[in-house]
């Protein structure tokens, strides 16, 4: 019983670490001490009823939390080892390394779809040297390029919702960060959509760290190596997928992840 | 899965499921206390009644299966869901195997039971009550998730076993002693192996309501290599 099941993915080093992450919103605590580690070249779901801190955990882990007025967050986030909840540490920054793709696709509505991929790096005052193959190449990455290279000045909003998250995540990568975080991203698109996103998922994988926040157990179950279930700002159970949707240890997450609530 | 469903019409879908497993498992029951009773009282009637009634099996393998694909399409079921249904459809396959090798020990009987008694087959009823024994308790087991229960029966099936060692030496003494035995012996020895089987399938579903309940698969417990057990061995992240 030593050695490791073939299946079993091979143990990837961490990229991040969450370390007794407490976060308010005023005197409100939304997470009681989260601790968790996010591996390398891996997809983490994070699973929970509504309001149990999944998007205030994932904004914690490139400094937007503390964009609300009121929030703070105590504890450590550690990315490559660094806790980037310090002082010394500027949110600009993180936010480069640890991009976000957001529930509403939101191209900015003015902007081309040109534009748009360039924005996150523009609206920082960074030209970048090639900016036609930059478009092209996180386009691509994004699955879209296809689709747009021929209209690449139509406005952003004048595509599909599914070609509108694309285009977010072209914008996110455009900035080459190193970890993604996804807050239900497919919540407003159709199947079709949502197959190309999960698809385009396996394929960043092989590159990047990426979380994800979900409300749907079948994607959870179809996208993630390890899933986190949260519970009332609590980490409840957090193990392989394979683990967690075919024997969960805690009978919380049984209740949650087979719909047996309250 | 103690407590219920908040969707109740799902709730509905799975109760139906386990109560068709249920009336599977007691019409095979059914038909083997009615087989070691032809057997006992010599009566063809009844071996031929019960052969019949194996369509009712068959039938409701067919509808249960049907029930389980229903089910996984529509809710995508995970965790004790998902082990319950995929344990139904198997045990189903092995409870119509039940059904059939019933309707074998019924041939057999109608046969012997056109011969003069070869002698009364004390220990093969004894025999057959095990197995009969060993299926009442392990759909017990099943209903209320006993893993306890479940893995006393599997323990039983060393008990049939032994049986059938035992009503195999016994025949073929008779065997030898005068050729004219073999016919009826053989036919004996065939039941005694049907039984035997039955109560090796019956093992499985023990070993079904285990791993239903627990997650736990402990088929060929020892003695597969590691490496090609179903089982996970930890389910932690790699780095905690
Ligand atoms: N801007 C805010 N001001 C005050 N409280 C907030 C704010 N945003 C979230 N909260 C509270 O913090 C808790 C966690 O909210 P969060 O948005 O992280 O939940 P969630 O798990 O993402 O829920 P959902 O699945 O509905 O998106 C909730 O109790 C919520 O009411
Ligand atoms: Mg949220």
């Amino acid at each position: 019983m030593t050695s490791v099941p073939p299946s079993a993915p091979e143990p990837r080093p961490e990229k991040m670490r969450v370390e007794s992450l407490r976060a308010y919103f005023g005197d409100a605590l939304a997470l009681k001490g989260i601790s968790m580690s996010v591996p390398e070249r891996c997809v983490t779901a994070i699973i929970g009823p509504s309001g149990c801190g999944k998007s205030t955990f994932i904004r914690c882990l490139n400094r937007m939390h503390e964009v609300t007025p009121g929030a703070r967050a105590e504890g450590a986030v550690f990315l490559d080892g660094k806790n980037i909840l310090g002082d010394d540490v500027d949110p600009v920054d993180v936010r480069r390394r640890v991009g976000m793709v957001f529930q509403k696709p939101n191209p900015f509505p003015t902007m081309s779809i040109r534009e748009n991929v360039l924005a996150g790096l523009t609206l920082n005052g960074i030209r970048p040297p090639d900016p036609a193959r930059l478009v092209e190449e996180s386009l691509r990455q994004a699955a879209l390029w296809d689709e747009v290279k021929d209209s690449l000045d139509r406005t952003g909003t004048s595509l599909s919702g599914g070609q509108q998250q694309r285009l977010c995540i072209a914008r996110c990568l455009a900035l080459e960060p190193e970890v993604i975080l996804m807050d239900e991203p497919c919540s407003a698109l159709d199947p079709i959509a949502t197959a190309r996103i999960e698809e385009l998922i396996h394929e960043l994988r092989e590159r990047f760290a990426i979380l994800i926040v979900t409300h749907s157990m079948q994607q959870a179950a179809r996208v993630s190596d390890f899933t986190a279930f949260f519970y009332m700002g609590e980490l409840v159970e957090h193990g392989t997928a394979d683990v967690i949707f075919t024997k969960p240890t805690s009978s919380r997450t049984e209740d949650y992840i087979t719909g047996r609530f309250g | 899965m103690n407590r219920a469903h908040t969707d109740r019409e799902y709730e509905g879908e799975l109760r139906r499921v386990r109560e068709q497993v249920l009336t599977m498992g007691a019409k095979v029951e059914e038909m083997l206390d009615a087989a070691v009773r032809a057997l006992a009282e010599r009566d063809s009637d009844l071996a031929r009644a019960t052969m019949a009634s194996d369509q009712v099996i068959n039938r409701l393998e067919v509808e249960i299966d049907g029930l389980c694909l229903r089910v996984l399409a529509k809710r995508q079921p995970v965790a004790s869901d998902l082990r319950f249904l995929t344990m139904a459809l198997k045990l189903v396959t092995d409870l119509e195997r039940m059904g059939d090798l019933v309707v074998n020990i019924c041939e057999r009987v109608v046969e012997l039971n056109e011969e003069p008694p070869l002698k009364p087959y004390v220990e093969l009823v004894t025999m057959a009550e095990v197995a009969h024994q060993m299926l009442h308790a392990v759909l017990d087991a099943f209903l209320a998730g006993d893993v306890a229960a479940a893995e006393r029966v599997i323990e039983r099936d060393a008990d049939v076993d032994a049986l059938y060692a035992s009503i195999f030496r016994e025949l073929l003494t008779y065997m030898m002693e005068n050729t004219r035995n073999i016919y009826r012996a053989t036919r004996v020895q065939s039941i005694a192996k049907y039984v035997e089987r039955i109560a090796d399938h019956t093992t499985n579903l023990g070993e079904m309501v285990v791993f239903m309940v627990r997650g736990k698969d402990i088929r060929h417990s020892g003695r597969l290599p590691s490496r090609e057990r179903g089982e996970r061995k930890s389910g932690r992240p790699p780095v905690s």
